[in-house]
């Protein structure tokens, strides 16, 4: 089976971070959540998640505390912090830039 | 969380990581079962999906930020674990490397305390020594001691340096408890203030006391108090006998105190020395001058003024000033011959050391082999290759630190008892101690020599595809036997070396005792005496007292015969006289020189010193009578050839010759016989020295002013029926004098001045055997080890050329070969840094002979032979390898 991901280095933080915006989330709600909205475009390498989510923890970009999931079990809830949505502007914005960038790129006609 | 909450808290977070991901596993089957996916697939798909759970965590951990703290922890206590599970490795690497490192961290105790340590006085960087230089030089080169006006001169003009000066001397103390003699100097009275030294009790010497005619005082050592008052502050004030004058004791020196790595027991104030000699700025007695330099002031400074000092006086004094300028030099302890021999030895426990990190090495590296297994088995479950490198480099750190920590308590333990070997005196020895420099060099070594044998296994734990090594089962590939024979190769050659090394001491020293000093040393007992303070003064009293002395040491039971001499053979101190064979002198600088000793007739049947030609000193050779010599069979060769001199004539440089009272006219001494050479400088250093021509001269001719200093200088030699340290007591019994106050000092053998003239020598040999010897038997373990290790690895290859039709004997050669290749790279690599080391053993070491063929022959042939036997019993091994059970195991 290939996990191997086709997202772009980088992209995966800026993915967590503008789902965990939302509201408090859930890991395995994040990967599901990022799979149903890009209707299922995206391969969520599950194994890279947690250590983004980790990483993104320790770099005080996301809080996280326990609540009772709507299972009705404990789960880990990761939320944005401060830092966290400032950090989620300055990648969206240079995700858009990038992709207007290359979006241009990609438009040329090929007689110009 | 702050890090040491994690530190702390670190269950709680590894229970939490643990949560959290079964939570997603949980929800994943559960919707994967909902989706109608049977409940053991469902599991099994989840756990796919997410990837190897313990490399998630692995990764998880690492992303938290990795705490070095933690995994240095977690890898210490894993390397603990791993290395009591193997006790005989252990031991093995651990005693290795606590001998090497204790046997370095010795020799670096000893080199911190005798070569680096500043001298034990206040800031010891600012503290000069002078001398007097001259643009010119003679026989004697052109460096002099210091004369006392000179000093003055430069203490009263210099404004960059505050000048103190010193001198050895000595004499007879008599107390209430008898006669002593004790070694002592005479200072200006700013000494201890220039050095900054405090005093233990009392005061220093007064600036008002440091002139002719002052009140006598004397400060007196720690020792001597000790001995001598029994520590009792009443000797403050109290009268000191030294020499016939009586001193006032005013001060007591702290324990310990030394100038120039010498002790002395009374220090005097040298601006009352009253010898006439001592004021003259040419054949003057000498003094020792130390400067410290004034706050604000350089060297350059502080030499450039001292040139101008000089210009001065020798404008002023051109007689004596000429060309002489007072050149200022950092002081630094004078530590003679043990500078080399410890430099030598450090040398050689570093390469003993490193002989033992590549044996650790290597043994390290064949463990690394078999443990891939494990490795691939930590990589599966998620390690890093940089953790794993870490994992090797703690391991080994952890080996090195243990074996260091050992090694250092060895060396603090065995420190003083091999002070207790060193060969004489060894200068300093009681600044060698522990102190920071030297616990981190114990510490550094032992990290770095962890690292340097933690690197090789370390370095290529990583370097193979984990599925590969799985697959292997930890079966060997080629490529690291490269690594292994490096570490055998270099372990051979630096065995090479030191077995080079010992061997030539080997030679040095059984070449050395092969020669003959010149004399019968046995029974033979040689000491300085001080006449009494009475007598001296007075020549012909002075001449009266010797021959009741050699009257009164005759009688002493055990005595065969006794004469006086000035200057003994293989002891220190001698006197170097120009001579010329016609009356048309040379300037005296280019006149060749002599060993002079003066000597009572029976000098030569005491010391067993063959007559060749002529007669020998007789009583009739006396004051008054013409003057006469007898030369050694040295000089003779030289100055007369074939000729006899016997009948012919030396002329004496006046400003040396004993018959001469002082004027600079040559005497003129007739030759009345020919001796047999002597080897005075001692058996090592004789063959290189400068001056090795030989004469003697009557005692009973010096002239009359000369004869007081010369007293000072006599030794008496006994020959004895009987061991000679037995007639000591009743000796100096015998010659004590009418007023019981004439004594012996520095009583020695001729033996034991004849051993110790090769002692350097004889302790190199002993210590670089050990060293030669432990090198040989590391090598011979790292060839064992390798051999045995590869040939294990190659069992399977080994069956199957059995299986081919390879016959026993044929692996048994084919074994052997290896070995072989690797001990014949090791000698060649080794013998040409032996070349090497062998130039530096013979700049070194005195008497040193050369690197020979015979001694490179031994060492190939020892080392073959021994590294032939290491591979053996692997060899052996392998030649019996049965091949099915070889095939099997494939």
């Amino acid at each position: 089976m290939s996990e191997k991901s086709d997202l772009p280095q980088g992209t995966l933080d800026l993915l967590i971070l503008k789902t965990v915006a939302l509201g408090p989330v859930h890991g395995y709600a994040i990967a599901q959540r990022l799979q149903q909205v890009s209707c299922d475009v995206l391969q969520v390498p599950q194994g890279s998640l947690y250590p983004a989510l980790h990483r993104l923890e320790n770099r005080g970009f996301l809080a996280a505390d326990w609540q009772e999931s709507e299972t009705g079990r404990e789960a880990k809830f990761y939320r944005l912090t401060k830092k966290g949505r400032a950090q989620l502007e300055t990648e969206a914005a240079s995700w858009e830039r990038l992709a207007q960038a290359v979006g241009l790129i990609l438009r040329m006609s090929e007689g110009e | 969380m702050s890090w040491w909450q994690r530190l702390f808290r670190r269950k709680t977070m590894e229970e939490r990581l643990e949560k959290e991901l079964r939570y997603h596993l949980e929800r994943h089957e559960a919707e994967l079962i909902e989706r109608g996916v049977d409940p053991g697939e469902a599991k099994r798909q989840a756990r796919l999906a997410i990837g190897g759970l313990e490399q998630v965590k692995e990764k998880c951990r690492d992303a938290r930020g990795t705490l070095w703290v933690e995994d240095l922890a977690q890898d210490v206590r894993y390397a603990l674990r791993v290395l009591r599970k193997n006790p005989g490795f252990t031991t093995v690497a651990l005693v290795t490397i606590a001998a090497g490192i204790g046997a370095t961290t010795v020799m670096f105790m000893l080199v911190n305390g005798v070569l680096l340590k500043p001298l034990p006085y206040a800031q010891p960087d600012t503290l000069v020594r002078l001398e007097e230089k001259t643009d010119w030089s003679n026989q004697y080169g052109n460096l002099w001691a210091f004369s006392y006006s000179n000093y003055l001169d430069c203490k009263h003009e210099s404004r960059t340096l505050d000048l103190a000066a010193w001198r050895y001397s000595g004499g007879t103390v008599t107390l209430d408890g008898g006669a002593e003699y004790v070694d002592g100097f005479e200072i200006s009275s700013d000494l201890f203030s220039v050095l900054g030294v405090p005093i233990f009790r009392g005061r220093t010497f007064l600036p008002e006391e440091d002139r002719l005619g002052a009140m006598p005082v004397a400060i007196i050592s720690y020792g001597l108090w000790q001995r001598r008052f029994t520590g009792s502050t009443a000797a403050l004030g109290r009268p000191l006998r030294l020499d016939g004058k009586s001193y006032t004791i005013v001060g007591i020196t702290n324990p310990g105190f030394r100038l120039n790595q010498d002790e002395g027991d009374v220090f005097t104030v040298l601006g009352q020395d009253a010898s006439p000699s001592m004021r003259m700025r040419d054949r003057h007695p000498g003094i020792q001058v130390v400067a410290r330099l004034r706050p604000g002031a350089t060297l350059t400074n502080a030499q450039a003024e001292l040139g101008m000092v000089a210009r001065h006086l020798a404008a002023e004094y051109p007689q004596s000033n000429k060309g002489r300028n007072f050149p200022a030099a950092p002081l630094r302890p004078d530590v003679g011959e043990a500078r080399a021999t410890l430099w030598l030895l450090f040398g050689a426990v570093s390469l003993v050391l490193l002989i033992a990190c590549a044996n650790v090495a290597s043994l390290l590296l064949a463990r690394a082999v078999s443990r891939e297994r494990e490795v691939a088995m930590r990589a599966a479950l998620g390690a890093s290759r940089g953790r794993l490198v870490r994992q090797w480099l703690t391991e080994s750190a952890v080996l090195g630190v243990a074996g260091g920590t050992l090694g250092t308590l060895c060396a603090i333990v065995g420190v003083h008892p091999f002070i207790a070997m060193w060969p004489g005196n060894l200068p300093r020895a009681d600044e060698v101690r522990l102190d920071w420099r030297v616990l981190t060099f114990a510490i550094a070594v032992s990290l770095f020599t962890g690292i340097l044998f933690g690197l090789a296994p370390g370095m290529r734990a990583p370097a193979r595809e984990l599925d590969q090594m799985l697959r292997e089962g930890g079966r060997a590939v080629t490529g690291r036997s490269r690594v292994q024979s490096t570490f055998v190769v270099s372990e051979i050659s630096i065995a090479v070396v030191l077995l080079v090394a010992a061997g030539m001491l080997g030679r040095t020293v059984l070449w050395l005792s092969s020669l003959d000093p010149g004399v019968r040393t046995e029974n033979l007992l040689v000491t300085r005496m001080a006449l009494s303070p009475g007598v001296v003064t007075d020549p012909p009293k002075t001449r009266m007292a010797w021959r009741e002395v050699l009257d009164s040491a005759r009688s002493v039971p055990g005595v065969e015969s006794v004469a006086l001499v000035d200057t003994v053979p293989m002891r220190e101190g001698n006197n170097q006289v120009g001579y010329w064979s016609n009356p048309a002198l040379p300037p005296a600088s280019e006149m060749p020189l002599a060993l002079a000793t003066s000597v009572t007739p029976d000098y030569l049947k005491v010391m067993g010193i063959p007559l060749l030609k002529g007669r020998f000193f007789n009583d009739s050779d006396r004051l008054g009578t013409e003057p006469v010599l007898v030369i050694d069979e040295v000089l003779a060769q030289r100055t007369f050839g074939a000729e006899d001199p016997v009948g012919k004539h030396l002329w004496l440089a006046g400003n040396s010759s004993p018959f001469s009272s002082g004027s600079d006219v040559a005497d003129v001494a007739q030759i009345i016989g020919v001796v047999g050479h002597v080897r005075y400088w001692g058996l090592a250093r004789d063959d290189q020295a400068q001056v090795r021509a030989e004469f003697y001269y009557p005692f009973a001719q010096v002239a009359d002013p000369l004869l007081r200093r010369w007293s000072e200088l006599m030794s008496m030699a006994v020959r004895t029926s009987v061991a000679p340290l037995s007639v000591v007591q009743s000796l100096q019994y015998g010659v004590r004098g009418a007023t019981a106050d004439q004594v012996l000092y520095e009583v020695r053998t001729m033996d034991q001045l004849a051993s110790e003239s090769v002692a350097q020598q004889r302790f190199l040999l002993l210590l670089f055997g050990i060293f030669a010897g432990l090198a040989l038997l590391l090598a011979c373990v790292g060839i064992y080890g390798v051999l045995a290790y590869l040939m294990g690895q190659r069992v399977p290859e080994i069956g199957v050329r059995m299986a081919l039709g390879a016959t026993p004997a044929s692996i048994h050669r084919m074994v052997l070969r290896q070995s072989l290749g690797m001990v014949f790279a090791g000698v060649g690599v080794g013998l040409l840094l032996a070349f090497v080391s062998a130039r530096v053993l013979v700049d070194s070491v005195n008497g040193m002979r050369p690197l020979d063929s015979l001694t490179l022959a031994m060492v190939t042939m020892l080392l073959s032979a021994a590294a032939l036997a290491a591979s053996f019993v692997p060899a052996r091994r392998a030649s019996r390898v049965d091949p099915m059970t070889a095939l099997r195991r494939e």
